[in-house]
C-alpha cells in the first residue's frame, strides 16, 4: 500500500454512532471510500464497507492439519520404522499415547501459521512503519479517508460537513 | 455494538468515561516516572531473584543432593512448585479464551494482566522441571531431534514428554494471544509519545494503523485463536495431572486426576489473578475499570471451582475407602493421619472450607476479604501439591523404603526466587504495558459504561442508536 503516494483527504469522528451514519451516507452517494480506521473494532462496519468475511480460519485449519500429520505421522515413523522400541509390552504403533502430543502439535502450528499469516496479509510486523493518518485514532476518533484521486477534495468535503465530521484535514500518505 | 444490554446487569465502568479518557488512564501510567512503591516492589523483587538464581547456580554447582531428595522422595519442592506455578498460569488463557467464547464482557477489565501472569506463571514453572535434571546442559534431549547416540529418539509414549509438548506450546500460543492483542494498545501508546520512545513502541506495535480490515481479522484472529486456546488450557493441566495418574503409586494412580487438576489450576489461578489485580487497581487507581462486578465474578469462579475441588478431595477418599483396596486406603489413611498431617488439613482448611464464604454477596464484593482470601487459597493450592506428591511419596509400597523429607535451603530459595522473577517480570509489564486492554475497553463502552447502562444511565444520546442496532445484524 505505502508504494505509491497517495493524496488523502480524511475527515474525524467524535463517535462511532456517527461515523457508521456517514458510510452508509458515502454508499448512497456512491463516494468510494478508502479506508477506516477506528480505535477499536467497530462491529456492523465489515458489511457497510463490502468487506468479506476473513478467511484466516482457512488458514488456521491447514496450518493445523500440516501439524496433525507431522505429529502423527512422525511419530509413526518413529517408533515403527526409525528406531522401534517396546515400552511397557505396548505395541510399537500405540496410537493412543500418541493422542496427546499430535493435539498439542495441532494447537502450535495452527497457531503460530495463523499468526504468522495475519501479519503478513495485513502488512503488519517488526520494524515495519505503516504511515498513519492522524495520532488520535488510535486514542477517540474515528477516521474516514478518501483517495483524492478516487473522490474529489470538494465532494468530500461537502460530504463530511453534511455528516457531522469534527475536523477534515489532508495529507499524503 | 449490541445496545441491547439487561437493564440488571451492573455496568462494569464507572466513572462516566469518555474513550479520550479511557485512554488517558490507561497509558499514562506507563508515562509517569515510576512510583516509591513501585521502585521498592522493583528493588525487593530484584534482591529475591538474585537470591533465587544463587541458589540454582548452588545447586548446578554442588548437584541436587543439596535439596535433601532422597530414594523414596525423588519429588519434593520442586516439583510442588511446578504444578503450582503451572496451576497459576490457567486463570489467564482461561479468563480472555473462554470467557472470549462465552462473551462475557468483565473479561475486558481482567484479561491482559491475566495472561501476563500466566506467561510469567508459566516461565517459573518451567525453570523447576529444567533444574530438577540436575545436568541442565543436556535439557536439550527432551526435544525430539535422532541426537548423537544414534537416532535414539525421546520416548513419545512418556507423560513426561507430552507435558514438554503441552507446555511450551501453552507458553508459545499464550505469547502470541496476549502480544497480538497488545499490538493496539501499543499503537495508542505511540501515538501519544515522542523521539526515542515513539520509535520503540512504534517498532513494539509492528505498524498498527487501526484500520477496518485490520481489525476485522484481528477479532476473527482472537476468536479463533480463543477457540484453539481453550481445548489447550484444559489439556494442560491434563497433561500434568498424568504424570501422576498413569504411574503405578496409590493415591496417584486415579482417574479423577485430569478434571481435578483442571478445576484446582482455575481455581488458583483466579486467586493469583485477584491477589494481583486488588493490588494493581489500587495501586494504579483502577477502580472504575476493575470494579466490584468484576472481582464478585472471580470469586463466583472461585466458588464453582473450589466446590468442584471440595467434591474432588472427597470423591478420592469415598473412592479410596469403597474400592477395599488395602494400599489406596492406607494412602489416604496416611495423607490426613500421617506424618504430614498438617499439609492435609492446611489444605482441607485453605481449599474446601474458606471459599464456602464467598456464597455471601456481602463477601463477594468485599475487597479486603476476597484479598486475604486469595492468598489463602494460593497457600492451599500449594499444600494440595505438597500432599499429593511428598506424603503419597513417603509411605510407599515397602514399609523398609518409608522415608520423611523437608526441604533445605536452596530448595526454599529456589521457590522464594521465583517469586522475584514473578514480579520483576510483572512490574515491569505494568511500566511498559497497559495493565488493562484499553481498546477492548473502549469496545464494552457502549454496552457497560455506567453512563449507558444501570441505574445511573442518562439517555441524552439517541441519534440513531436503534437504527445502528439493528443495522449491526
Amino acid at each position: 500500500m505505502a508504494h505509491k503516494n497517495k493524496d488523502v483527504v480524511y475527515g474525524l469522528y467524535d463517535d462511532e454512532e456517527i461515523m457508521m451514519k456517514a458510510v452508509k451516507k458515502a454508499n448512497s452517494d456512491h463516494l468510494e471510500i478508502m479506508d477506516v480506521y477506528s480505535p477499536f473494532p467497530v462491529h456492523g462496519l465489515d458489511p457497510l464497507l463490502g468487506l468479506e468475511e476473513s478467511r484466516l480460519h482457512i488458514a488456521g485449519f491447514v496450518f493445523g492439519s500440516i501439524g496433525t500429520l507431522t505429529a502423527f505421522l512422525g511419530m509413526t515413523w518413529i517408533f515403527t520404522k526409525d528406531w522401534p522400541i517396546i515400552f511397557g509390552g505396548k505395541p510399537y504403533w500405540s496410537v493412543p499415547a500418541f493422542i496427546p502430543i499430535t493435539f498439542e502439535l495441532t494447537v502450535l502450528f495452527a497457531s503460530i501459521g495463523m499468526v504468522v499469516t495475519f501479519y503478513t496479509i495485513c502488512g503488519l510486523g517488526p520494524g515495519v512503519t505503516n504511515p498513519t493518518l492522524d495520532d488520535r485514532i488510535t486514542d477517540d476518533k474515528f477516521c474516514i479517508a478518501f483517495d483524492k484521486s478516487e473522490v474529489s477534495t470538494s465532494d468530500a468535503e461537502s460530504f463530511f460537513s453534511a455528516t457531522g465530521a469534527s475536523e477534515v484535514n489532508h495529507k499524503t500518505i | 455494538m449490541s445496545s441491547v444490554v439487561s437493564p440488571i446487569r451492573e455496568p462494569l465502568v464507572t466513572g462516566g468515561k469518555t474513550y479520550h479518557q479511557i485512554t488517558e488512564d490507561m497509558i499514562s501510567t506507563t508515562e509517569r516516572t515510576p512510583s516509591k512503591p513501585w521502585v521498592i516492589g522493583f528493588l525487593l523483587s530484584v534482591m529475591v531473584l538474585s537470591f533465587g538464581i544463587f541458589c540454582i547456580i548452588w545447586t548446578i554447582w554442588h548437584g541436587i543432593g543439596t535439596w535433601d531428595l532422597n530414594r523414596t522422595i525423588g519429588w519434593g519442592w520442586d516439583i510442588t512448585n511446578f504444578v503450582w506455578w503451572i496451576g497459576i498460569g490457567h486463570a489467564g488463557t482461561l479468563i480472555s479464551a473462554i470467557l472470549l467464547l462465552f462473551r462475557q464482557k468483565w473479561r475486558t477489565g481482567v484479561n491482559r494482566a491475566a495472561e501476563a501472569m500466566t506467561i510469567f506463571a508459566v516461565m517459573c514453572a518451567g525453570l523447576f522441571p529444567v533444574i530438577h535434571m540436575g545436568r541442565v546442559w543436556l535439557a536439550i534431549y527432551i526435544f525430539p531431534y535422532p541426537n548423537t547416540r544414534g537416532p535414539l529418539w525421546p520416548n513419545f509414549n512418556s507423560p513426561l514428554l507430552w507435558d514438554v509438548f503441552a507446555i511450551s506450546t501453552y507458553f508459545t500460543v499464550s505469547l502470541l494471544f496476549w502480544y497480538t492483542g497488545l499490538v493496539p494498545d501499543f499503537a495508542t501508546i505511540r501515538d501519544r509519545a515522542k523521539g526515542f520512545r515513539r520509535k520503540i513502541y512504534n517498532f513494539l506495535s509492528f505498524g498498527w494503523t487501526g484500520s477496518a480490515k485490520h481489525w476485522q481479522r484481528w477479532e476473527s484472529l482472537s476468536l479463533i485463536l480463543a477457540g484453539l486456546a481453550t481445548p489447550l488450557v484444559l489439556s494442560v493441566h491434563t497433561i500434568v495431572s498424568f504424570d501422576f495418574a498413569t504411574s503405578v503409586i496409590p493415591g496417584w494412580h486415579t482417574t479423577i486426576f485430569p478434571p481435578y487438576f483442571v478445576a484446582g489450576a482455575i481455581f488458583s489461578g483466579f486467586a493469583m489473578v485477584l491477589t494481583l489485580m486488588l493490588v494493581v487497581r489500587k495501586v494504579l487507581h483502577l477502580e472504575d475499570y476493575i470494579t466490584l462486578e468484576h472481582i464478585e465474578s472471580m470469586n463466583k469462579v472461585i466458588l464453582a471451582t473450589g466446590s468442584i475441588v471440595g467434591v474432588a478431595y472427597l470423591t478420592e477418599l469415598f473412592i479410596s475407602w469403597y474400592s477395599g483396596y488395602v494400599y489406596e486406603q492406607f494412602a489416604f489413611f496416611n495423607r490426613a493421619l500421617g506424618p504430614y498431617w498438617w499439609s492435609y488439613f492446611g489444605m482441607m482448611f485453605c481449599n474446601v472450607l474458606s471459599p464456602q464464604f464467598f456464597w455471601s454477596k456481602s463477601l463477594r464484593r468485599n475487597v479486603l476479604f476476597t484479598f486475604f482470601m486469595s492468598i489463602f487459597i494460593n497457600i492451599g493450592m500449594w499444600f494440595e501439591r505438597f500432599v499429593i506428591i511428598a506424603t503419597t511419596l513417603a509411605r510407599d509400597y515397602l514399609p523398609s523404603s518409608w522415608s520423611f523429607y523437608s526441604p533445605t535451603w536452596v530448595e526454599i530459595g529456589i521457590y522464594v526466587g521465583t517469586f522475584g522473577l514473578f514480579f520483576v517480570l510483572f512490574l515491569i509489564f505494568t511500566r511498559v504495558a497497559p495493565t488493562v486492554a484499553v481498546a477492548e475497553i473502549k469496545s464494552i463502552l457502549k454496552s457497560s459504561g455506567d453512563q449507558y447502562t444501570g441505574k445511573n444511565a442518562v439517555h441524552h444520546d439517541d441519534h440513531g442508536h436503534g437504527e445502528v442496532v439493528e443495522e449491526a445484524h
